[in-house]
C-alpha cells in the first residue's frame, strides 16, 4: 500500500480546525448562519466523526483502475483531468459543454458532509464540496419528455487500465430518475476535505447521492444526458439480479453476499445498524411513496 | 533434500501468516482491516486446500512418492487458515452477535456453504493422526475423500462472494475438478494404460 506523505496529511488537520472554528462561529453568531445542507440529518443524534483523509483516498472502489481498492490511489495517478469537458445533452432546451472550471465558477461551491454506504457493507463520512445537481439541470432546462438523467464516465483505457478488463461493459453508466436528480441531496462533487477531488475519488467531477449505495455515485463524469427511457447502468448489466436501477440503501432488501442490515464504519471496530435510505429518510422518502422498494430495489 | 522437504512446507505455509502479522505491525491492514483479514485468510485456506488436493494426482502422474507427506501438512494448514477465517468472521466481524450471524446464515447461502466446508476440514484435521487412522481402519480413506467436497464447497462459497467477475474462483474450481476427474476409475485406467504404453515404448527405444 502506498504511504502518503505527511505534507498530504496536513490539510486534514487544517481542515478539521477550520471546521471547529466555523462551528464555534456559527454558535456565536446565529443558528441560521450555518447552511442546513452542511448539517447532518437530525435522526442520527450526534454529529458523526469524519472518516480520515487517508482512508477516503486509499480505500476506493474504482474499477476503471483496479478491482483492488488498495491499488486505485496509485493507478489513478495516470489520469489526465485537465482539460476536462462535461457535455450536457439529450432532452434539454439548452445543451452545452462546460469545462470543470466553468462549472466551478458558475455554481457556488457548497460543503456537504455525507455518509457514504457501500453495497459491500462498509461506510464512511465524507466532507464533499460541490454544487447541487438541480442547479445544473434548471439551467439546462429538461424538456417535458425527459424522465431520467443518464451519466457516463470517461472512456480512456490508455489511462484507465481497468477498462481493459473485458468482464465489464465499459464505459461506466449510471442514472437517476429526474425527480431524484432534482432532490436537494444530489450533488456534483468537485472536491473533498476542502481540496480538489483526488483522482481516485472520481476527479474532476462526480455524482454524490448519499441515500443510495456508493456505486450509484458515478465518478469522472464526461456526459450528462437527459433521456426518456430508464438507462441501464453498468452494474445492472453485470448482475441484474443483484443491482437494480434504484439501489437505495435499504436494510430490508437483502443482498446475496453482504449484510445490508449492518455495516462497518471505516475506522470503527463494531458493526452498526444500517439505516433506511442511509439515514436520509426525511429528505428522500417522498420520492418513493407508493413504490414497492423490494421490487424496485 | 528429503530432510528439508517438510520444514520447507512448514515455512511456505506460514508465510501468509507472517505477512499478515507484518502488515498489522506496520499498520498496513488497509482501511478495512477486518475485511482484509477475512479475505486473506480465506484465500490462503483455498490455495493450500487446492495444493493438498493436487498431491495425490501429482504422485499418480509422476510416481514421486516422496511428495506424500506434503498432502497431510498442506491439508492441516488449510484447516488452520480456515479456522482463522471462521474465527475472524464470528469474533471480529460480527463480534459474537449471534442474532446477526444467524440472520446472515439464513439469508446468505455462501455462509452456510463455507461453514459446511469448514466442518469437513475440521473433522479431517482431527482424524488426521495415526491413532485415528488406526481406529477408523477402512473408513479412514473414504472419510478423507470428503476433501474434494470441501474443495467444491469452498469454490462455491468464493463464487457467491465475489462482486461479479468470477474468473478467479472458477480457476480454483477448475483445478479441483480436474484433479477429481483424474481419480475417477475409468479415467485413471485410461491414463495408466497410456503411461504404461509410453513407458514400454521408451524401454523399447532404449
Amino acid at each position: 500500500m502506498a504511504k502518503i506523505r505527511s505534507s498530504e496529511i496536513t490539510p486534514e488537520e487544517v481542515y478539521l480546525n477550520r471546521r471547529k472554528f466555523m462551528k464555534g462561529l456559527g454558535a456565536i453568531a446565529a443558528v441560521g448562519m450555518v447552511s442546513p445542507s452542511s448539517v447532518l440529518p437530525k435522526n442520527f443524534g450526534k454529529e458523526e466523526e469524519l472518516t480520515s483523509f487517508k482512508s477516503i483516498t486509499h480505500y476506493n472502489n474504482f474499477y476503471e483502475f483496479s478491482t483492488d481498492k488498495e491499488e486505485v490511489a496509485e493507478l489513478s495517478g495516470a489520469l489526465t483531468t485537465s482539460p476536462w469537458d462535461v457535455e450536457v445533452t439529450g432532452l434539454v432546451e439548452k445543451p452545452a459543454k462546460f469545462s470543470v472550471d466553468d462549472l466551478k465558477s458558475k455554481y457556488a461551491q457548497e460543503e456537504r458532509v455525507y455518509r457514504l454506504r457501500c453495497v459491500e457493507g462498509w461506510s464512511m463520512v465524507i466532507p464533499w464540496t460541490g454544487f447541487p445537481v438541480a442547479s445544473l439541470l434548471k439551467d439546462a432546462q429538461p424538456t417535458s419528455k425527459a424522465k431520467f438523467m443518464k451519466m457516463t464516465t470517461l472512456m480512456r483505457p490508455s489511462e484507465m487500465k481497468g477498462q481493459k478488463n473485458r468482464w465489464y461493459d465499459w464505459p461506466y453508466v449510471e442514472g437517476l430518475r429526474l425527480d431524484e436528480a432534482m432532490n436537494d441531496l444530489a450533488l456534483f462533487a468537485t472536491g473533498l476535505y476542502g481540496k480538489d477531488l483526488p483522482n481516485q475519488n472520481g476527479a474532476p467531477i462526480r455524482l454524490v447521492v448519499p441515500w443510495k449505495y456508493g456505486f450509484k455515485s458515478i465518478k469522472s463524469i464526461v456526459k450528462i444526458e437527459l433521456v426518456e427511457q430508464m438507462p441501464t447502468s453498468l452494474w445492472m448489466k453485470a448482475a441484474p439480479a443483484e443491482y437494480g436501477f434504484y439501489s437505495n440503501v435499504n436494510p430490508n432488501v437483502s443482498h446475496p453476499r453482504w449484510s445490508q442490515k449492518s455495516e462497518r464504519r471505516i475506522g470503527e471496530f463494531r458493526r452498526r445498524k444500517t439505516l433506511m435510505f442511509n439515514g436520509y429518510e426525511e429528505e428522500v422518502s417522498s420520492l418513493y411513496s407508493g413504490m414497492d422498494l423490494k421490487k424496485y430495489f | 533434500m528429503k530432510k528439508l522437504f517438510k520444514p520447507a512446507i512448514h515455512i511456505l505455509c506460514l508465510i501468509p501468516l507472517f505477512i499478515l502479522i507484518s502488515d498489522w505491525l506496520n499498520d498496513e491492514l488497509t482501511a478495512n482491516p477486518i475485511q482484509y483479514l477475512t479475505l486473506s485468510t480465506g484465500k490462503t485456506a483455498l490455495r493450500l486446500l487446492t495444493l493438498s488436493i493436487s498431491i495425490t494426482p501429482i504422485i499418480f502422474l509422476t510416481a514421486k512418492r516422496d511428495l506424500n507427506p506434503a498432502r497431510k501438512l498442506l491439508g492441516l494448514y488449510a484447516a488452520f487458515y480456515a479456522a482463522l477465517h471462521f474465527s475472524i468472521f464470528v469474533g471480529l466481524d460480527y463480534f459474537f452477535d449471534w442474532e446477526l450471524i444467524y440472520e446472515t446464515i439464513l439469508e446468505k447461502p455462501y455462509v452456510l456453504v463455507g461453514f459446511a466446508a469448514f466442518s469437513i476440514l475440521s473433522v479431517m484435521a482431527v482424524t488426521s493422526t495415526k491413532g485415528w487412522k488406526r481406529r477408523l481402519k477402512k473408513k479412514w480413506k473414504p472419510l478423507h475423500r470428503f476433501i474434494y467436497l470441501a474443495g467444491i464447497l469452498v469454490t462455491l462459497h468464493y463464487i457467491w462472494l465475489v462482486k461479479s467477475d468470477i474468473r478467479e474462483p472458477l480457476l480454483y474450481g477448475a483445478i479441483i475438478a480436474l484433479f477429481l476427474l483424474l481419480r475417477i476409475p475409468g479415467i485413471k485406467n485410461v491414463i495408466t494404460k497410456f503411461k504404461n504404453r509410453t513407458d514400454s515404448a521408451k524401454a523399447a527405444e532404449a
